[in-house]
């Protein structure tokens, strides 16, 4: 899909290199603007080349200049503990200036802890209580049928979040509405907060499950933009049921010592932590 | 047990009945008007808008959570979305969505709910929505909207489409009798004022009000003069109608087909305690799940009838400071 964007119409090219740039840029604004307030910065580095694909990789059509554009795709970013990773994307984007990221979790501000609709531009959806994504972008995919308009809707989730009863309902409903404008894009990282998925609540087999319940799947390296671009454009030929891409990813992505230690969920880093993890990005 | 029969008002039907035709005049009227429903469409009276547009109605089975933020996602794309279950179905088992996909967002979704209050009888405590005003009253951005009559019903549900925000709707099983005739008005967060009085005001709502009326005679007929609100918005209240029935009767009673902890009756009292302590008493359920039977044999072991409220009223009165 050509985005028609003037933003994003630069970043159509698909060179990986520019990808990976951006990618590193965004984990170390990321870092910069958690070191004070806190926040899940191993939650967020396993989404980042996701919102990178879909954001730079030419896949959603946005406005920033007009972000309540009527036929824009809206992006619902259900994993709520991600919103400093999707802050510094919607700032790359162009939705604000890279400078206001610094006011994140600050009082007065629109850039909460958890993303509340509307308190920034580019924000679609509140999130925080996990497993409600999914609806809501239903019923926008739905609302899109209705008003005869052709965006997609893209949910990012967490895979621990699909522990949440709301995400099989929301996936029953969708395949029986045949909303085939609705992809979800899980960010398995195989990590909730007290520990790896399999040992706390498993629930494999996970592709199984979603086909099972009439969804297409795709499957991807959820840190290789060229591989998560491929699994995006092959769901647009999909016209009859919704699309989940699970992107296969790794919690705290970038950074070693933060990639072996899964406690850091919902830690920040320190001053020494960060200077440490903020030189492996540059070398990454 | 004919609710209203003292003072000699129409009987009517079941108020779903007159839900289910509010919500087809709704989607008649305005394109955007979309139902959802818990598949429960044929108890609440939504089915009127599957048969009449069914592009614009939805069964999203018997999955309320899914339901609300469906809706919330509706909304935010400029719909009007009303969803629709039994009230306790609805608002607990979406309570967090509620909350977060509509009253954080501030989105433009009604939730319509039926069977309310004790209404369901027979079913038993499972099927009855007795918190309502508790589990939505604290909740910022929400109205909440609960209708004592058929032209109530139809006035509240076009209220709710013109106003933007969160709406709660609360419909009943019961056939509530015509109080009002077609002239009546209705503005969210204005009490109407059904009987003027000097000694006690008895604010109610909902299936109440026809009682709160009857009570109003029992007390006429001892000489007592007894105001009766009704206060269909619990929320934004008629803090003005509240405390200027507190200056001018000096008592007052509340009545309502919940628990009286965390009801309006609280929140009466929250507005008084602030400006113009008052005498006041509660009638509504106490501190227990009620048992299973018709909704007069449970109006009649919970106190909840006219000499019930009258009986408050009395108590109230000999409580003023003389």
């Amino acid at each position: 899909m050509v985005t028609t964007s003037s933003k994003s119409e630069q970043c159509v090219g698909n060179d990986a290199e520019r990808y990976r740039d951006i990618a590193r840029r965004v984990r170390l604004d990321i870092l910069e603007i958690t070191l004070r307030p806190g926040g899940h910065v191993s939650s967020c580095f396993s989404a980042v080349e996701i919102m990178v694909a879909l954001y730079f990789g030419g896949i959603v059509r946005y406005r920033p200049e007009q972000p309540h554009w009527s036929e824009r795709d809206r992006v619902i970013l259900s994993k709520g503990h991600a919103a400093p990773g999707f802050y510094t994307i919607l700032a790359h984007a162009g939705y604000f200036p890279i400078s206001e990221l610094s006011k994140f979790r600050m009082l007065d501000t629109g850039f909460h802890g958890h993303p509340v609709q509307d308190a920034l531009p580019g924000v679609e959806f509140t999130s925080g209580s996990l497993g409600q994504g999914l609806s809501f972008g239903f019923g926008q995919a739905l609302a899109a049928r209705l008003s005869k308009l052709d965006y997609r809707v893209y949910v990012i989730m967490g895979d621990g979040e699909c522990q949440e009863g709301q995400v099989w309902e929301a996936a029953m409903a969708a395949a029986h509405f045949k909303t085939a404008n609705l992809v979800a894009i899980v960010d398995h990282n195989k990590y909730q907060q007290t520990g790896p998925i399999s040992r706390e609540m498993s629930f494999t087999p996970f592709a199984e499950k979603w086909q099972s319940f009439g969804w297409h799947v795709e499957e991807a390296d959820g840190h290789d933009v060229m591989d998560l671009l491929r699994a995006l454009r092959a769901l647009q030929q999909v016209n009859d049921k919704p699309s989940i891409i699970i992107a296969h990813t790794v919690k705290g992505k970038g950074v070693s010592f933060v990639e072996k230690d899964y406690t850091f969920h919902g830690k920040a880093l320190n001053k020494e932590q960060l200077e440490k993890a903020r030189e492996e990005i540059l070398c990454h | 047990m004919p609710l209203g029969e003292r003072s000699g008002l129409k009987p009517a039907e079941q108020m779903r009945k007159y839900l289910g035709e509010a919500l087809l005049e709704a989607a008649r009227e305005n394109p955007q008007v979309v139902v959802l429903d818990g598949d429960l469409s044929n108890s609440t009276g939504a089915s009127t808008v599957r048969e009449a547009f069914p592009e614009r109605f939805f069964n999203m089975g018997i999955a309320e959570s899914n339901m609300v933020s469906v809706s919330a996602g509706l909304a935010a794309c400029g719909y009007i979305p009303f969803a629709t279950s039994l009230t306790t179905f609805l608002l607990c088992n979406a309570y967090d969505q509620i909350r977060l996909s509509v009253a954080i967002a501030g989105l433009n979704v009604k939730l319509a709910g039926s069977h309310s209050g004790l209404t369901t009888g027979r079913e038993g405590p499972s099927s009855m929505s007795i918190e309502d005003f508790s589990l939505l009253g604290g909740l910022p951005t929400f109205t909440i909207l609960v209708p004592s009559d058929p032209i109530m019903m139809r006035k509240a549900v076009k209220a709710a489409v013109e106003h933007v925000g969160p709406v709660f709707i609360r419909s009943s099983r019961e056939a509530m009798p015509y109080i009002y005739d077609e002239n009546a008005p209705f503005a969210i967060g204005k009490a109407n004022l059904l009987r003027q009085g000097k000694d006690v005001t008895i604010i109610a709502c909902g299936l109440m009000v026809a009682v709160a009326l009857d009570a109003a005679l029992i007390l006429a007929e001892e000489g007592i003069q007894a105001r009766v609100l009704d206060m269909h918005t619990l929320r934004p209240l008629d803090d003005a109608a509240i405390k200027a029935a507190a200056w001018e009767t000096g008592a007052i009673v509340t009545a309502e087909e919940q628990l009286i902890r965390g009801g309006m009756g609280s929140a009466v009292a929250q507005v008084l305690a602030e400006c113009c302590p008052t005498p006041m008493r509660f009638v509504g359920l106490k501190d227990e799940y009620p048992c299973s039977g018709s909704l007069e044999e449970l109006m009649r072991k919970y106190h909840l009838m006219p000499e019930d409220v009258a009986k408050a009223a009395r108590q109230a009165i000999a409580a003023k400071v003389r």
